[in-house]
C-alpha cells in the first residue's frame, strides 16, 4: 500500500475509533437515563426518586389484577423476580395487557411506595406462536398443574379420611 | 487481486459489468418477495397473542436488517473512496444513502403501526427506537451533505467522514434491546441459536429477508448507474450510449 494510502487508512480507522470512545463514554455515563424504566428492585433499593414523573416495568403478578366494578381504576403488581411493586391505574389498559406479561407504566412513585400510573403499556416479549401451538402448550401446562393439585388434593383427602376411618 | 480492484473503480467497466447482474437481481427479488409476502401474509398461521397484527414483521424485520446493513455498505463505500480516491466508491456512497433513509424510513413507520394495538402507543423514546431515529437523521445528513458542496472531492469527504462517525450508531442499534431496559422486544431471530419464532412463521420470514437483501443489491445498483451516467455524463462511452443506434 502507498504512503499516502496508508495514511488515510489510518485516518480512517482513527475516526472510527474516536466516535465509538465517545458514544461509549456518553452513553457509559447516561446509562441510567437510557434505561426506559425502573425495575421493581431498583424502587424497593430506593434508586427510584419519588414524586417524579419516571417509569416502572416488570412482570405482571399472576391473580394480582384487580378491577374496580363501577370505575376504570385497577390495581396490579409487577415483580422482576426479587422485588414486587403495586401499581394503581386509572384507565383503559392495553388489549395485550395480561397476567404474567410484562408491562411498564408511567406515572409517579408516591411516598407510601404506591406506584399511580397515568399510562400503562404492554411489553411484548420476543416469543412468536401459533395459537394451537400456544393451546396445547397451555393444555400442557393445565395437565401438569391438575396433576399438581391433584396430587395435593389426595393428601388434602387423606387427613379427612382419617377421622372418618376412626368412626 | 488489486487488478481487479482498480477495473471495479472504473465507472464504465462497473456500468457495463451491473448492467448483467441486474435482470437475474430483480427477478430474485419480484420471486423472494411476492412469495414471502403470499406465504406470510396469507398462509403462515396468526400468532397466539397479538392475533394478525403480528404480520407487519414480514416487512419490519427485513426493512430494519437492511437499513443497519446498508449503512454499513454506504460506509464501507465512503471509505474506500476516502483511502484509495476512488470515483465509484463515493458514487456507491451517495446513492445507499436515500435507500437506506427509506428502508429506514419504513421499519419505524410499520413499528409505529405494530405499536399502538401492542404496547398502547405508537411512539415511545427507548433506546432501540431512539437509535434508529438517529439513523434516519444519519441518513438525511448525508442526502443533504452530499448536495451541499460545490466540489465533488469536498463533498465526498465529508460525506464518508459522517458515515464513519455514524457506523458508532449500528452495533448500538443492534444490541440496545440487550444493554438497556427498553419497551422494544429482544430479536426474535438470534446470531446463535433457534429463533424465538415457530417454524411456520420463520420460514416466510427468512424468505422475505433473502428478498429483501437481493432488492437492496438491484436498488443500490440502479441507483449507483444513475450516478455513473449523471456524473460521467461528458465523457464519449455515456454520450454513445446515449445515443440512439
Amino acid at each position: 500500500m502507498k504512503p499516502a494510502r496508508k495514511q488515510r487508512l489510518l485516518i480512517v480507522v482513527f475516526i472510527v475509533v474516536i466516535a465509538a470512545l465517545v458514544v461509549g463514554l456518553l452513553s457509559y455515563a447516561l446509562r441510567e437515563n437510557i434505561n426506559l424504566f425502573y425495575t421493581p428492585s431498583q424502587v424497593a433499593a430506593g434508586e427510584a426518586p419519588t414524586n417524579a414523573q419516571i417509569r416502572v416495568g416488570g412482570m405482571v403478578v399472576v391473580d394480582s389484577l384487580q378491577r374496580a366494578s363501577d370505575s376504570l381504576d385497577s390495581t396490579f403488581l409487577v415483580t422482576d423476580g426479587t422485588a414486587t411493586l403495586l401499581i394503581h391505574y386509572s384507565g383503559i389498559l392495553p388489549d395485550l395487557f395480561a397476567e404474567d406479561e410484562a408491562a411498564v407504566a408511567t406515572g409517579a412513585l408516591g411516598d407510601d411506595g404506591v406506584f399511580v400510573a397515568q399510562q400503562v403499556l404492554a411489553k411484548h416479549d420476543e416469543e412468536y406462536t401459533p395459537p394451537e401451538v400456544a393451546d396445547a402448550m397451555q393444555q400442557a401446562k393445565d395437565k401438569k398443574a391438575k396433576a399438581a393439585s391433584a396430587t395435593t388434593k389426595q393428601t388434602d383427602i387423606n387427613p379427612e379420611n382419617t377421622p372418618k376411618a376412626a368412626y | 487481486m488489486w487488478q481487479w480492484f482498480h477495473k471495479l473503480g472504473s465507472p464504465r467497466w462497473f456500468y457495463h459489468i451491473s448492467g448483467k447482474f441486474l435482470p437475474w437481481l430483480a427477478l430474485a427479488s419480484v420471486v423472494l418477495i411476492v412469495t414471502g409476502v403470499v406465504w406470510g401474509l396469507a398462509f403462515a398461521p396468526q400468532d397466539a397473542r397479538q392475533g394478525n397484527s403480528f404480520r407487519i414483521i414480514y416487512i419490519h424485520v427485513p426493512a430494519s436488517f437492511l437499513a443497519l446493513a446498508g449503512y454499513y455498505v454506504m460506509a464501507a463505500a465512503g471509505a474506500v473512496g476516502m483511502i484509495w480516491k476512488m470515483k465509484l466508491a463515493d458514487m456507491v456512497m451517495v446513492a445507499a444513502a436515500p435507500l437506506g433513509a427509506a428502508l429506514t424510513f419504513i421499519a419505524l413507520f410499520t413499528g409505529a403501526v405494530w405499536g399502538k394495538p401492542t404496547w398502547g402507543t405508537y411512539w415511545i423514546w427507548d433506546a432501540r427506537i431512539t437509535s434508529m431515529l438517529v439513523l434516519l437523521f444519519l441518513y438525511i445528513g448525508i442526502i443533504a451533505l452530499s448536495r451541499s458542496f460545490s466540489t465533488r472531492e469536498t463533498s465526498a469527504r465529508a460525506c464518508a467522514i459522517l458515515a464513519l462517525v455514524g457506523t458508532v450508531n449500528i452495533p448500538i442499534i443492534y444490541k440496545s434491546v440487550d444493554w438497556w431496559y427498553t419497551l422494544h422486544q429482544p430479536a426474535t431471530i438470534k446470531m446463535t441459536g433457534a429463533p424465538s419464532m415457530h417454524p411456520d412463521m420463520f420460514k416466510p420470514l427468512l424468505v422475505m429477508i433473502l428478498g429483501f437483501y437481493c432488492f437492496y443489491a438491484l436498488v443500490l445498483l440502479l441507483n449507483t448507474r444513475t450516478e455513473i451516467l449523471l456524473r460521467e455524463s461528458r465523457t464519449t462511452w455515456v454520450k454513445e450510449l446515449a445515443e440512439p443506434k
